[in-house]
């Protein structure tokens, strides 16, 4: 195109010099929210059938077509007189909520000691908080189970929550991470101003770190609405302790429902944290970026 | 900068003594040290002595190298790790080029760039359980959109979750879709890229795969490693899509119960962590269930070390 292009510009070269970079602008904004728009499909396409399959009745969500024809707007009612949702949906909010309260409790102290105290072993400390974030819970999930049939409480959610009194190394690394950004100009005005070092944490750098405290909160919150492994592993066989991840998971061989169904409950677990995600976009973003960290 | 430590010696000693920001720190930390003793440091060396023993929760009886020699005979933990390989081999690197290949698209947007990187990053948002749920519905021979449209196009679609050679680059497929969070590091990665960077090798005349190999990668590269290796060990404790896609496509009425073995169909997606989980508590194997867990925890441990190199200079920072 451009070669072609040359020998007729060559007359004109001041305006050949600026046209042609034009054009060439035009046809990359053109190629490259073409590309924007597939990928935007493709990605969005999931939520649509998924949504649309939602809404058909029972007879059409045996067929392979994609529109529905009657939109049955009762699946969202039938779902929870099927399972026992609501039950299900109460403990993953017991869960998420206590566990998040938990975790802003135990973890704030420490990420902070971490990242503003100076003491011996600081270093050491964090690496090993690294490490506990990175291994696989699975390695130490053995002894930790017996540990709780001791106290009786599998069976039952405690065992995810409880342990949230004692910090979360993921979380207590995020804090950390962002507390460190903060310059000790504010630490040592804070000093000035009379404040002691708890008075410092309170007053000076939680109120700075409220957009870090946000996301992890919502990480932690949204860790566990879709838990899967620790309720699968600690709820046990009584559906009165189940979390909805758990629920969903056996809810169409259980209950014998058909697609349309089970897309409706899938929606319903979905809805949450899209919606809060599209009121909280901004702290979503940071808080990622934050787990990017070199 | 060295004023200021000075400065902060000479304040600190009259004040409370030399002990008491130590005795502050651990005051501070006292809730995390609990909590690594009682449920990483206690369990670790736990894990360590019931690899020795047979445990079921009820009779506990020493057995020596047994449940090593098991595992050495055990078909299925080898599928589990031959499975488990295959993810880390083709998940990771394809979740990595095409999260980079999507922040890279974003960087060149000129417009609606808000949106899109919406758009992109709201499926890794999706709870895993539903997301999973929604994929094996899609990809559902019969009654799935996907089948369908291929099919309207004249592409027959296999039974993914159905079939064995299917399921999982049905479940990379998941991956790739809730991709959005890694392109959320690498789009900031991308653009802390220093402009002049750009000007001086397109001065150069360097054209865009060459700025992007010279400059961009080079640039971006501890980015990428440290995503790479948080991605293997994501990678090696994949669980929930396995074991919801072999739950739902395989239609197991078995909720929590014992009967349902993972893996379906026939053991395809089957993994390590998976297969831990079946034998420690399902089956109540605990010791042998302890060995995988010993040998899951090495093969972490090699690329969390990895890992931990890149944070060397953490904590040294003056705080």
């Amino acid at each position: 195109m451009t070669l072609t292009l040359a020998p007729a510009s060559r007359a004109r070269k001041a305006a050949g010099r600026t046209r042609v970079p034009r054009r060439r602008a035009t046809l990359n904004w053109i190629a490259t929210h073409a590309i924007a728009v597939a990928l935007s499909i493709m990605f969005l396409g999931p939520l649509v059938f998924i949504a649309l399959t939602a809404v058909m009745t029972d007879h059409q969500a045996l067929t392979s077509q994609l529109w529905p024809k009657d939109w049955e707007w009762g699946n969202f009612a039938e779902i929870f007189q099927k399972a026992p949702l609501l039950t299900w949906i109460l403990n993953t909010l017991m869960y998420a909520v206590l566990a998040t309260v938990f975790m802003l409790i135990s973890s704030i102290p420490v990420a902070y000691a971490l990242a503003r105290l100076r003491f011996p072993g600081r270093k050491v400390a964090t690496l090993l908080v690294i490490t506990t974030m990175m291994l696989p819970p699975q390695v130490v999930a053995v002894p930790i189970y017996i540990l709780w049939a001791r106290f009786h409480l599998t069976g039952t959610l405690w065992p995810l929550i409880v342990p949230m009194l004692l910090g979360d190394a993921f979380s207590i690394f995020l804090l950390r991470q962002f507390l460190a950004t903060i310059p000790k100009e504010y630490s040592d005005a804070a000093r000035v101003d009379g404040y002691g070092e708890f008075g410092t944490l309170v007053r000076v750098i939680l109120p700075m770190a409220k957009p870090a405290i946000a996301a992890v909160a919502l990480f932690q919150f949204f860790y566990c609405w879709n838990d899967y492994y620790g309720p699968l592993l600690y709820a046990g066989t009584d559906t009165s302790h189940w979390t909805l991840s758990v629920g969903l998971a056996s809810f169409r061989a259980v209950h014998r429902v058909q697609w349309n169904l089970t897309m409706a409950a899938t929606l319903l677990a979905m809805a949450p944290v899209i919606i809060v995600f599209f009121f909280a976009q901004k702290a979503f973003i940071e808080g990622v970026k934050l787990t990017g960290v070199k | 900068m060295a004023a200021t430590t000075l400065g902060r010696r000479r304040k600190a000693v009259p004040v409370g003594g030399r002990h008491r920001p130590t005795l502050r720190a651990l005051l501070y930390l006292s809730p995390w040290l609990v909590g690594f003793g009682v449920f990483f440091a206690y369990p670790l060396i736990a894990t360590v002595y019931f690899s020795f023993q047979r445990y079921d929760l009820f009779t506990l009886e020493p057995v020596g190298l047994l449940n090593y020699e098991y595992f050495l005979r055990d078909e299925a933990a080898w599928t589990s790790i031959r499975n488990t390989l295959w993810l880390v081999v083709v998940m990771v690197p394809a979740r990595l080029l095409f999260g980079l290949g999507v922040a890279q698209l974003v960087t060149k947007l000129k417009s609606g760039v808000g949106v899109f990187r919406t758009i992109f990053y709201l499926p890794s948002l999706v709870p895993l359980v539903a997301g999973t749920l929604g994929f094996v519905f899609l990809l559902n021979p019969g009654t799935g959109p996907v089948p369908t449209i291929l099919s309207a196009i004249g592409i027959p679609s296999p039974d993914w979750f159905g079939d064995p050679a299917w399921a999982k680059p049905g479940l990379t497929l998941l991956a790739l879709w809730s991709v959005g969070d890694l392109m959320v590091i690498f789009l900031a990665a991308l653009l802390d890229v220093p402009k002049q960077l750009y000007e001086a090798a397109a001065l150069d005349g360097a054209g865009p795969w060459q700025q992007f190999f010279r400059v961009t990668l080079p640039v971006i590269r501890p980015v990428l490693m440290f995503a790479a290796v948080t991605g293997v060990i994501q990678t090696l404790q994949y669980f929930t899509q396995a074991m919801v896609a072999a739950r739902v496509a395989s239609g197991s009425t078995d909720s929590a119960g014992s009967v349902f073995t993972p893996g379906y169909p026939d053991q395809s997606t089957l993994t390590f962590p998976e297969w831990l989980f079946h034998q420690g508590f399902r089956d109540f194997a605990m010791g042998y269930a302890c060995v995988l867990a010993l040998i899951l925890f090495a093969v972490s441990m090699v690329f969390t070390l990895f890992l931990l190199r890149q944070f060397r200079g953490l904590g040294e920072e003056d705080a």
